[in-house]
Order: C-alpha cells, then structure tokens, then sequence
C-alpha cells in the first residue's frame, strides 16, 4: 500500500528524518514508537503533505502513485487520514458541515456523485454509534472547546465517515482516560478491514493491549532503528527508550 | 447544511463575475454640478416645486461644505465636476406592466440572477430593479397593493404619495447631516420606498437591487422605509457594477422609520466593483444609512455583507428613540487586494431601557485596510439601557490592516455596556487540517471565513446567505499561498 524508501526531511535546514525505510501492505497494522522529538509526528506531517518541509532524499510510493507529487488535499481524496496530535479549532465549522464538505469534494475527485442529505445522516448515525460520539457534539464548532479525549474522539469519527486506505493515527491515544481509549480502539478494530492500513504512531503500549499490530518499529533520531512485533513493544515498556539511545544515540555524538 | 456544499461548487470564477456593461441608448445629463443640474434632474422626474426647493437648498448647503477627512480611507480628490449626475436607459422607466420592459433590461438582471419575471420567481421576493439613476421594474406592486403595502419607485412615491414623501424625506437623515447626504439630497436619482400600514406583517421579502451601468456616472440613490404600528418588514438590497478603470462615485442615503412596535430588518449584500487587483478602479461607496425606532417596543436590525467597492465609508445607525426600543448590527466586511473599508455603526439610546447590539467582522487580505468604527450613546434619559458589542477581525497575510474605533459615551448609571474585540489570523495548520480532510485551499478558505462570519451570515435571510457565502469566498480567492 505504501512504501516509504530512504526518505530524508528538513524542517528550517534542519534535518529531522534521516533515511525513513517502511513497507506497509494492506490489511497491516504497523505501530510506531520512540521518544519525544525523535520524529514521529514529523513522519505523520511529511506523509500528509503539510507544507513547510523540505524532501531532500527518498521516496513514497502509495497505490502506485508518487506521493510527494500529491497537493494535501490530493493525497487525503486519494485516501490518506491523519489523526492530528493536535487537531486545531474551526469556530462557526461544525464537524457535520465540515465533514459533508469534506465528503463531497472527495467524490467528486473520483468521480461520484454527491451524497444527498438523506445518506450523509443515516452513515453518520451509523459511524457516530461506533464510536459513541454525541450528535450535539458534531454540531458544535469543531474542536472548539472540546475536551482532550472529545477531539480524538472527534478525529476517530472523522475517520470512520471518510473511510481512509491508510489511517495515519499520531498519539491518538495520550491523553485519554481508560473508557475513552476502549472506544478508540473499538472504532479502530472495527474498521479495519483486508483492503486498509493503518499507522499507530504512540507513546504507550496500552493502546496496543486494544489494537494488536503487525509490527513495532521504534523510531529514533529520525530513523527506524529497529522493528518487530508486539513483544517488542512490551520491551519498551519496561524497559524504557534509554537502551536504545545507548545503543544509537552513539552515532549522533559523532 | 447542504447549502454550504453547494455554495462551495459554485465559485470556479475567479474575477468579480458581474464586471460587464450594457450599452443601454442613454439619457443623461451633461457632466458636472449646479443648480441648472439639480433643476435638470427634478425636472426630469416631473417633481413638486417643494421638492426641487428642497434639493436646490441641500445643493448649497453641500456646496460650500469639506469633504470629511475623519475616516481611516485615503483616495486621490474627487472631482466633483467630472461626473455625470443623471442617466436613464432610454427605454427604461415608467412601464406600466413587465411585458413592455426592454428585453435587453430583462436580460441584463437575469445575468445577475434577479428575474423580474413573476411567474419565475421561486421565492416570494418583490423586486425593484434600478439601473444607473433610474428604477426600470417593480414586482408584485399589486398582491403587496393588497394589503396596503406601497412598494414603489422613489419617483413613482413622490408623484403618487407626495404626503408621506413630503412627511418623511430628511426626517430621519436630514439633509445637512454630513457632505455626502447633503450630496445625495441634492441629486438623488431613484431608489425605493415601501410603506408598510399599521399591523401589516409584509408577507415577502422586499428587495432593490442596484446597477450601475454608465460610465463616468454617480449613482446616488435614495430608499425610504416607513414601517407604521405594529408592522413588519424584512428588505433587501443588492448591488453590482461593471469593471471599469476609473473610479465610480455611490452616494446613498437611506432612511428607515419604525413606529410603535413596528420591526424592521435591512439587510445589505454590497458587492460593488471592488477595482482591480492593483488597486485601479471601483468604487467610492459612501453612504448613510440610518434608522429611527420612533416608537416605544420599536426594533430595527441592520445585516450587512461588505464584500465590493475600493472605498467604503458607511455606518448604518439606529436612533433609539422610543422606550424598550432595539436596535441591532450585524456586520461582515471584507477587504482584500487595495480595498479600504472604514464601517460600523452608532447606537444613539434615547429612550429608557432601550438595548442595541453590534457583531462586526473583518476579514482582511491582501494589502487591505479594514477598520471598525462604532459609536455607543447612551443618554442621560436613557436609564436601564444595554449595549453589546463585538467586534472580531480576522487577518490573512501579513501585509494587511485590521483596526477598531469604538467611542462608548454612557450618561447615566444604571445602563449597561459590554465591549469585547478579537483578532485571530487564519492559521497555516486550521488550512492544513481541512486540507488533510481532502478541502482545497480556496474551499478551506471559504470554509474558515465563512465559520469566522456565522453569527452575522446566520441574520440573513436565506436566499441572501447563499450569495453572501459566494461572494466572501470570491472575494477572498488567491489570498492565501
Ligand atoms: N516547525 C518546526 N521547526 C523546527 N523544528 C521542528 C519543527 N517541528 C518539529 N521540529 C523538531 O523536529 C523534531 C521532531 O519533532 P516531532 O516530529 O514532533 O517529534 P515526535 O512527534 O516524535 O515527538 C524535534 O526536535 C522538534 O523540535
Ligand atoms: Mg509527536
């Protein structure tokens, strides 16, 4: 589905991904952790095409497309979802207008017709149910003054309804209380089907007890310094990230 | 809901959709001003000597005022005598039914989307349809007639109803108020008058919607609505110009009279020619708008879309004359390339417990200048009176200006004033999350700008909104990136 090839990137001449190799197939689930600052929501922004950084090596492939040719807008229509860390506030947008407008040009780029009124409700009450999300809060302005666990919540809603290939999902799960992050996980599971993908960028390996992955990568440095399976997250839980800068954080001193 | 979408769709133009010109066979007068000019155009409208007694008093009044250099708006002198100050499509004016209307004239409003067709009309909105200094077409004179409802002409209102003219003209704006009213008094054109008897709620909408056509023409226009007691009423103007170099003069007045009890709603979508994207061009918009609620429990509420016109000077007011009387703006202004807006409004309480409300949001872009100016007066006798207001502004870029002039002046204890102002840019990362989320930059855009303008847009009445949605995203294409 999407195969991320030695890929560097700067942010204001400073170089934060150093040679990213990762290879996810379809029906995968991939978990990435590591440190504060080592450049996972870096990867998630580079992937989603936020302006501002610069590719100066590698390449993405997805479906067969050259991604970083993509606009933004382009790779999301193509079916690329980001669950912001920090999803930002509209005020007057509520999410139902957002998301109906976010909907309809998405079909028009691949050729479908509008949803009318009618369909856009009833898939909303379907996909609001999965994860147990208020009407009232759909039809306030998006994220303004909503609760830390409401936005993510808000984000995971958001995904259901566009229905992604890839879900890029960037600490999804810090900050949300035990309830909270069962629905999460529950919207996540449900989704997940033969024909998509997702990406679990996060701190933590309580949000994998809820969603096994694949694959554990551990990014460090801007690079993927190793990788396994879930056991590999259970490792870093106990013991923590400080064996893995002893065992890398040599090269950057140089 | 829907609307949104729909609205988003539609705006694939990206230059002011209305910039074209008809060549209608013209009567004008000839260029510059004097009294042989104010005689010409009173003489033209067949008008009552009291009447051209009245303008030729305002044109000498005007003639030996300033222009007003208060307003934070800088444009080269007008001169005054390089303007033509009447012209009339000379198949225009005075037909007594649609089907003799110059189809050309017909054409032209349904490009700009009003059709005065009746039957063809989805909505129940009357229209009054004026080109450059005259009124072509009014719709539904007679289902409204039915009622008591006069909705005509400001020509047709002063040969037909010259005591309500006589009763009301300059009682609310007086002719000396300020050198652009003194202006207009002196060579009002056309434009519209609507009387609404006592008790009558008017069941449509009523609607003017203004054009300037000619070259090198002012247009100065003139509404007058008198809302007796008890009544309602909801208006509605619009207006376009086509796109020429030089810069167009618009001098309006309005002038609204609420009785006891009476409500009225004005709202404005102005979307004159805004001039090009250095700055060449469009139109000086300077207009006085203003309302009286003369009776107790009186209510007048002022909506408007500011989105055309290089200059714009204009500040539609309420006097809040009678007890518990309200008075209420809603503002959206924005400006964008080299456009200059300096607008607000003036909340002047009289009566006791009277309350007044403003909302005003600016959105600036480009190298524009975008300026709140409002004035709350809350008299000695105005006990118990409340105002709020808040004014909010928006900035895109950083080579625009946003600014806020607020005078609050309160002479008695017991009244209440709340004042609360914001300015908020629009983020890289709000554009980068709808853009995540599959919305391209100007659809984002729109969206954030329209969030931004809700509570104003929401006052609309529907058919309005719609446009007004259109034309903020318009105005504001190619602003970001
Ligand atoms: N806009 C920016 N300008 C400069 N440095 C940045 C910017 N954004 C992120 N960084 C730096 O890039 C590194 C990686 O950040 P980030 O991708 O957010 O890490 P993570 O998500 O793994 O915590 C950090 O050192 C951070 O300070
Ligand atoms: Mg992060």
């Amino acid at each position: 589905m999407i195969s991320i090839k030695n890929l560097h990137a700067n942010i204001e001449g400073k170089e934060i991904l150093k040679g990213i190799n990762l290879e996810v197939k379809s029906g995968e689930v991939h978990a990435i952790m590591g440190p504060n600052g080592s450049g996972k929501s870096t990867l998630a922004s580079v992937l989603a095409g936020r302006d501002g950084y610069e590719i100066t090596e590698g390449s993405v492939v997805f479906e067969d497309k050259n991604l970083l040719d993509l606009e933004a807008e382009e790779r999301a229509r193509e079916g690329i979802f980001l669950a912001f860390q920090y999803p930002v506030e509209i005020p007057g947008v509520s999410t139902t207008n957002f998301l109906k407008t976010a909907m309809n040009q998405i079909r028009q780029y691949r050729g479908e017709k509008s949803l009318d009124a009618v369909a856009f409700l009833k898939l909303m009450k379907a996909k609001m149910k999965l994860v147990e999300i208020d009407q009232a809060l759909l039809s306030r302005s998006l994220n303004e003054g909503f609760s830390g666990g409401e936005k993510k919540r808000n984000e995971i809603f958001q995904m259901a309804m566009l229905e992604p290939k890839l879900a890029i999902l960037d600490e999804t799960d810090s900050g949300l209380d035990i309830d909270a992050l069962r629905i999460v996980a529950h919207g996540v599971n449900s989704l997940k089907s033969k024909d998509n993908a997702s990406i679990l960028i996060t701190h933590y390996q309580r949000l994998l007890d809820y969603i096994v992955p694949d694959f554990v990568h551990v990014l460090f440095d801007g690079k993927i310094v190793k990788t396994g399976d879930k056991s590999l997250a259970m490792e870093l839980e106990k013991k923590g990230y400080d064996w893995i800068k002893a065992e890398h954080g040599s090269l950057e001193t140089i | 809901m829907s609307t949104d979408d729909q609205v988003l769709e539609e705006f694939t133009s990206k230059e002011y959709e209305h910039g074209w010109s008809v060549d209608f066979e013209a009567d004008e007068a000839p260029m510059g001003l004097n009294e042989d000019i104010v005689k010409f155009i009173s003489h033209k409208k067949n008008e009552p000597e009291w009447l051209l007694a009245w303008r030729l008093k305002s044109f000498r009044y005007w003639a030996q005022l300033e222009e007003p250099k208060w307003g934070n708006v800088h444009y080269p002198k007008i001169d005054y005598q390089a303007l033509k100050y009447y012209s009339a499509p000379k198949k225009g004016g005075k037909v007594k039914s649609l089907d003799e209307l110059d189809p050309e004239m017909i054409k032209t409003f349904e490009r700009l989307g009003i059709s005065l067709n009746e039957q063809k009309r989805l909505s129940g909105i009357a229209v009054d349809a004026v080109i450059d200094s005259v009124s072509v077409a009014t719709t539904f004179k007679e289902t409204l007639g039915k009622l008591g409802i006069i909705f005509c002409s400001f020509s047709e209102a002063v040969l037909e109803h010259p005591e309500l003219i006589k009763k009301y003209l300059g009682s609310v704006v007086p002719a000396a108020d300020n050198y652009y009213a003194a202006l207009n008094s002196a060579v009002f054109s056309d434009g519209s008058f609507c009387y609404i008897p006592r008790g009558v709620r008017c069941p449509m909408e009523l609607s003017t919607y203004f054009r300037i056509n000619a070259a090198n023409t002012g247009q100065f226009e003139r509404t007058l609505i008198v809302a007796e007691d008890d009544s309602y009423v909801s208006y509605l103007e619009g207006c376009t110009a086509p796109m020429r170099d030089e810069n167009q003069l618009h001098a309006a007045v309005v002038e609204i009279y609420a009785a006891k009890n009476a409500e009225v709603k004005y709202s404005t979508v102005q979307n004159w020619y805004p001039g090009n994207k250095e700055g060449v061009g469009g139109i000086y918009n300077f207009v006085t708008k203003r309302g009286i609620c003369a009776g107790d429990h009186a209510k007048i509420s002022w909506t408007q879309v500011e989105t055309g016109s290089a200059v714009t000077w204009k500040y539609p007011s309420c006097i809040l004359k009678g007890d518990y009387s309200i008075g209420e703006f809603y503002s959206v202004a924005v400006t964008n390339n080299y456009q200059q807006a300096d607008t607000g409004t003036k909340m002047i309480h009289l009566g006791k417990h009277t309350k007044s409300r403003i909302v005003s949001k600016g959105i600036s872009a480009g190298k524009s200048q975008n300026s709140y100016r409002g004035h709350v007066n809350i008299s000695k006798r105005a006990t118990h009176s409340r105002n709020f207001s808040q004014c909010d502004s928006l900035l895109m870029g950083n080579q625009c200006g946003a600014h806020t002039f607020p005078y609050i002046d309160v002479e008695n204890s017991s009244s209440q004033i709340e004042h609360e102002a914001t300015t908020s840019k629009i983020g890289e990362d709000q554009i980068f999350y709808c853009k995540q989320r599959g919305l391209d930059e100007e659809s984002s855009v729109a969206l954030i700008v329209n969030g931004f303008a809700k509570e104003v847009m929401n006052n609309l009445p529907m058919e309005f909104a719609v446009e007004a949605q259109k034309l903020l995203a318009l105005t504001l294409e190619g602003s970001v990136g």
